[in-house]
């Protein structure tokens, strides 16, 4: 086993010097400024405050966003201007549109399906006593990397040709049905769908624990109101608690939308985007592999463009929070 | 709730003990297809990772001739074959300390600087503060994909490229506009009076930054550290994207290669997967408060 003694002495050293090196920034820059008179201090303070958080936000994540967006409208080289060009290969060839087709079916049956199954079971487990045990079963998947949940489903999905024995869960099950194995990662009517529960199977417990948290702040008391007025379990979930759960619903489903759409490590992971299976971030990073940065990079815009409809959103929303404040 | 049962229950007591527990007993059998429902369910979310943990404990001929249910019922034939073949793979052992010297690090950096950063947005005023954190919202959706390519140029021009500074970097830029946005709502909620009076008693705002705020906002830090840490240890883009090809590969990288690259025999990969997600486990199994915790707080607010 090779142990890179240097690597070590680097993270040890940036543990340690980080903080130090900003514990001396405040002091220093505190004693500098508590001698400039008051007016100064009042103005200079909280930018010398705020100055590393926006510094390092700046470098590390405004300057590279506007600089994808230039580098897409040049050309690989980065020397000329090439207007619209790598967009007009994007919406033309057929293996990025492909991908553009998988990323619109990962955003409506992700999104839906990881919503509303959260929604689903903790209304479920509302309902019996060891609520608690079943959370944790289903919230088990969340802290799994997608690369390890990947092997698990590996495994799920395994495919034998009929006749052999089948070590996949699915196709043994399959098999007690009396029914053929289905090669599930790469037959292109089910390898979407597959690698799109796996993203599911993953998140499903994130939701449920956002929604069950907001689904007990609901007062017992309009409950138990609806229940004495005989309203059937339906109708209290569907005029009831629904609307009162519409709030936290639309966040978990931007997150969702999001999620959804900067999919890339399932999908690289269990088919690499072989079979039909690209989506819009592998899409780019196979770009990115081939040293087709510009292209990459417009499909990083892409991608940009179809999330600033809810950045839009979370601004609006953070301003009504403001102004509750 | 309780009250109705009492007097159902008396009710039932004078008729008598038997039709008492058929009563029950025909409760719970209407509640059979909640039960039944929720005990899929459960089986579908849990079954999978154990068949895979199962199987990591499994001869790979094994895996490959039988299902993992099998090992059920004698004989086990459980052995450790697969861990060990996984030790002696090339870069595997490297890999794991590799990712944990880019998880500390990269967790420390952003946290560090967001911290100080959320104490300027929560306690200061200053002309264009408003528009700075509109921006910081702003960033917290924007996908890591939209840097990648620059900051890879960024890093080969200062000669980072393939070391795993350019990844702390890389991830704490990211990180930083969600922790800024999530510790200066946490640290606006803290008690106007306490800063006040400390101001009256004549502590600076380094002190009152250091011995007040800092203090008082560990639970949010906490909760925050585990998710940042995690998702610096699970991540998969970001170390593809700068070391994927470099020396300096971490687990999650070595991990997917090796997938990739073994057409068959990728089964003794079930003890990779079996390590690499055992971090994550053990912290949300003993930490689930502080985990659930900073998911809730994170995203209800998001």
């Amino acid at each position: 086993m090779v142990i890179n003694v240097d690597q070590i002495i680097t993270a040890v050293v940036a543990i340690v010097a980080v903080p130090l090196v900003l514990l001396g920034y405040i002091y220093l820059g505190e004693s500098v400024i508590e001698r400039l008179g008051e007016r100064i201090q009042l103005w200079i303070r909280p930018y010398f405050w705020a100055l590393p958080a926006i510094g390092f936000a700046t470098v590390f994540m405004v300057y590279p966003l506007l600089r994808t967006v230039v580098i897409s409208f040049r050309n690989n080289a980065d020397d000329t201007w090439v207007g619209l060009n790598n967009y007009v290969y994007f919406f033309t060839f057929p293996d990025t549109l492909t991908s553009l087709r998988n990323s619109l079916f990962w955003l409506v049956f992700y999104t839906f399906f990881a919503v509303s199954l959260g929604l689903i079971i903790s209304i479920l487990l509302d309902r019996v006593r060891y609520e608690q045990a079943a959370k944790i079963a289903i919230f088990l998947p969340v802290p799994i990397s997608a690369v390890a949940a990947s092997i698990i489903w590996k495994f799920m999905f395994d495919y034998q040709p009929p006749g052999t024995t089948q070590t996949g869960t699915l196709n043994a099950l399959l098999g007690v049905a009396s029914q053929q194995p289905v090669a599930w990662l790469v037959n292109s009517t089910t390898n979407n769908a597959a690698l799109i529960f796996v993203g599911i199977w993953s998140i499903t417990g994130f939701c449920l624990v956002i929604i069950s948290a907001s689904l007990k702040a609901i007062s017992a008391e309009v409950l138990e109101a609806a229940r004495m007025d005989g309203a059937n379990e339906f109708r209290i979930i569907q005029l009831i608690v629904t609307p009162l759960l519409w709030p936290t619903i639309t966040v978990v489903g931007t997150t969702m939308i999001i999620n959804a759409l900067k999919t890339f490590d399932i999908v690289y992971v269990l088919t690499a985007g072989a079979y039909d299976t690209d989506v819009i971030a592998t899409q780019m990073f196979s770009q990115l592999e081939h040293n087709h940065n510009s292209r990459a990079a417009a499909v990083g815009v892409v991608l940009f463009v179809a999330i600033v409809p809810l950045l839009i959103v979370n601004i609006r929303r953070f301003q009504q929070q403001e102004e509750q404040r | 709730m309780s009250r109705v049962e009492a007097t159902t229950r008396q009710a039932t007591a004078g008729v008598g003990a038997a039709t008492g527990a058929l009563d029950r007993l025909g409760q719970n059998l209407q509640r059979l297809p909640l039960h039944l429902v929720i005990i899929i369910f459960c089986a579908i979310w849990i079954v999978p990772t154990i068949g895979m943990i199962i199987n990591s404990f499994r001869a790979v001929s094994d895996m490959g001739s039988a299902g993992w249910w099998t090992t059920l019922f004698p004989p086990h034939g459980f052995t450790f074959a697969s861990y060990q073949q996984v030790f002696n793979q090339e870069g595997v052992p490297s890999s794991i300390v590799t990712s944990i010297l880019i998880t500390i690090p990269a967790t420390v950096i952003q946290l560090a600087i967001a911290t100080m950063g959320a104490y300027a947005f929560a306690w200061m005023t200053f002309p264009g503060k408003n528009i700075f954190f509109i921006v910081i919202v702003g960033l917290m959706v924007v996908p890591i994909q939209m840097t990648l390519i620059p900051l890879l140029q960024l890093f080969k021009s200062v000669h980072l490229n393939g070391t795993i500074v350019s990844v702390w970097l890389a991830h704490s830029g990211f990180g930083l506009p969600f922790e800024v946005f999530l510790l200066r709502n946490y640290l606006g909620g803290l008690p106007r009076e306490i800063f006040e009076s400390a101001e009256v008693d004549g502590a600076g705002h380094a002190v009152r930054f250091l011995r007040i705020a800092v203090p008082m906002t560990i639970p949010a830090i906490a909760s925050l550290t585990i998710f940042v840490f995690l998702g610096v240890w699970n991540d998969l883009l970001v170390a593809l994207t700068f070391l994927g090809t470099s020396a300096n590969r971490p687990f999650t990288v070595v991990i997917t290669q090796l997938v990739t690259s073994l057409g068959g025999g990728w089964q003794f990969l079930t003890a990779a997967a079996v390590l690499q997600m055992s971090l994550p486990l053990a912290v949300f199994i003993f930490l689930q408060r502080y985990f659930v915790r900073g998911i809730t707080s994170g995203s209800v607010k998001g």
